[in-house]
C-alpha cells in the first residue's frame, strides 16, 4: 500500500505546478493593462489576466487549507525563484501582441483541458474547483481562438507576425507538459490523468484552429521541449518578474488595500 | 444628409428622403449596440456600445465590458447601423396634448371592477373545497 504521505506530496506538487503557471502568466498578461490595442480588448485581456490570478489564489488556498502550506500571499510573494514550479513558457516576456495572443491561445487550451480532466479527479476539492471555473476557461478559449484566426487571416504582415510568434512559442509551450516524478502515482490514484494524455488532447484541440487560421505548425518531430521549470530551473526572465510582483509584500508583508 | 452626433446612427430625414449613414468602410470599426439579459425569458436591455470589427468580436468584448459586473445569462450585439430611429427634432410627435387624457388607460375607472372580480374569485376558491368534502 502506498503511503498517504507520498500521495499528499504528489497532490501538493500538482497544485503548485498549475497554480504557479496561472500566477506567472496572469502577471505577464496583466502587463498589457492600459496598453492594449483598443479599449475593449484592453478590458477583455485584463479580465483574463485577473481570472488567471484568481485561479492561482484558489489553488494556493487549497494548498493552505488542505495541506497546511503558508497562506496564499506568502506562497505567491514569499518564495524564491527556485521554489516556483511554473513552466518557462509562462515567464517569457510579453513581447508584441502577436506573441502574447499566441501564448494565451496555447496556454489556455492546455489549461482548459487540464481543468476539464480534473473535474473527474478523485481529490474532491480540486474537482469542485475545476467545475467552478469551467465557464471562465470557455471564454478564454473563445477569445484566443477568435483573435488567432482574425489576425492570421488579416494582412500579410499580421499573418507573418502570428506565424513567427507560433514558431517562437511552440518549443516553450511543450514545456507545459513536463512530467513530474509523481506522474504514475497521480494517474493510479485517479487524481490527474497525466501530462502525456493532456498533451495529446491539447494537440487535437489546437490543430484544427491553426489550420483554419492558415498557420503552419512548426515540425512536430524534432522539437526539443524546454523543460526545467517544473523542478525550479528558470530562465533569466522569472527573477525580475518576481522582484516586481513582490515589491509591496517585501516592504510590508501585512499590507492590505 | 442629416448630420448627427453619432454618424453611425441613421436618422430618418422626415422633410426630405431618407439618407444613408456617413462613414466609409474600414474608416473606423463599427459600433455595436449591446443588449443585456439578466434572466432567461426577460427582455434584453440596451446597456451601451462596443467598437468591434464584426459581430463575433463584439460579443467577445461585450461579455467582459457589460457582463462581468452583474448577473448575465445572455447578450445581444446589434450593429449600430442596423438601428433605425427618429430625429430628436421630431420628438414632438410623442407629446400628448392635455385634452387627450381619454387616451390614457388611467382615465378608465376600472379599479372597482377589478376589486369586485377579485372578491368573486376569492369566494369561488372556497366553494370547490366544500363540494369535494361532499363527494
Amino acid at each position: 500500500m502506498i503511503e498517504q504521505v507520498k500521495i499528499n506530496e504528489a497532490m501538493k506538487n500538482l497544485l503548485y505546478r498549475i497554480a504557479d503557471d496561472e500566477l506567472i502568466i496572469g502577471h505577464r498578461n496583466s502587463e498589457w493593462t492600459g496598453l492594449g490595442p483598443i479599449l475593449e480588448e484592453d478590458i477583455a485581456f485584463s479580465s483574463i489576466a485577473q481570472d488567471q490570478i484568481g485561479h492561482a489564489v484558489a489553488l494556493y488556498s487549497l494548498l493552505h487549507e488542505q495541506f497546511a502550506e503558508p497562506n496564499p500571499d506568502a506562497i505567491a510573494f514569499g518564495r524564491s525563484e527556485s521554489q516556483f514550479h511554473s513552466s518557462q513558457f509562462a515567464e517569457l516576456p510579453s513581447g508584441d501582441y502577436a506573441f502574447s495572443l499566441v501564448r494565451h491561445f496555447l496556454f489556455d487550451h492546455a489549461e482548459s483541458l487540464r481543468y476539464s480532466m480534473l473535474t473527474e479527479s478523485s481529490f474532491a476539492p480540486l474537482a469542485a474547483l475545476a467545475k467552478k471555473i469551467k465557464g471562465e476557461l470557455k471564454y478564454h478559449v473563445l477569445h484566443a481562438d477568435l483573435w488567432v484566426e482574425k489576425l492570421s487571416k488579416g494582412t500579410e504582415e499580421s499573418h507573418a507576425r502570428m506565424q513567427s510568434a507560433l514558431n517562437e512559442a511552440l518549443t516553450y509551450a511543450y514545456g507545459m507538459f513536463e512530467p513530474s516524478q509523481y506522474e504514475e502515482l497521480l494517474i493510479e490514484q485517479g487524481i490527474f490523468g497525466g501530462e502525456r494524455t493532456l498533451q495529446q488532447k491539447w494537440m487535437e484541440a489546437i490543430l484544427p484552429i491553426i489550420e483554419r487560421a492558415n498557420l503552419t505548425l512548426p515540425m512536430i518531430s524534432g522539437i526539443d521541449p524546454i523543460f526545467g521549470g517544473r523542478s525550479g530551473y528558470h530562465s533569466d526572465y522569472l527573477q525580475p518578474l518576481l522582484d516586481e510582483m513582490s515589491e509591496v509584500y517585501r516592504m510590508d508583508p501585512s499590507a492590505t488595500w | 444628409m442629416v448630420t448627427s452626433l453619432d454618424p453611425r446612427i441613421r436618422r430618418a430625414d422626415l422633410e426630405h428622403s431618407p439618407a444613408s449613414s456617413g462613414l466609409n468602410p474600414n474608416e473606423h470599426w463599427d459600433t455595436f449596440a449591446i443588449f443585456h439579459q439578466d434572466k432567461r425569458g426577460t427582455a434584453h436591455e440596451f446597456v451601451g456600445i462596443v467598437h468591434a470589427p464584426d459581430p463575433e468580436m463584439a460579443l467577445v468584448f461585450a461579455k467582459e465590458q457589460y457582463g462581468r459586473r452583474k448577473k448575465t445569462v445572455n447578450i445581444w450585439a446589434v450593429r449600430s447601423t442596423d438601428i433605425y430611429t427618429f430625429q430628436h427634432k421630431d420628438e414632438d410627435m410623442f407629446s400628448t396634448v392635455p385634452e387627450k387624457t381619454y387616451r390614457e388607460a388611467s382615465g378608465y375607472p376600472v379599479r372597482k371592477r377589478i376589486n369586485k372580480y377579485l372578491e368573486e374569485l376569492k369566494a369561488m376558491r372556497h366553494k370547490p373545497v366544500e363540494e369535494e368534502e361532499e363527494a
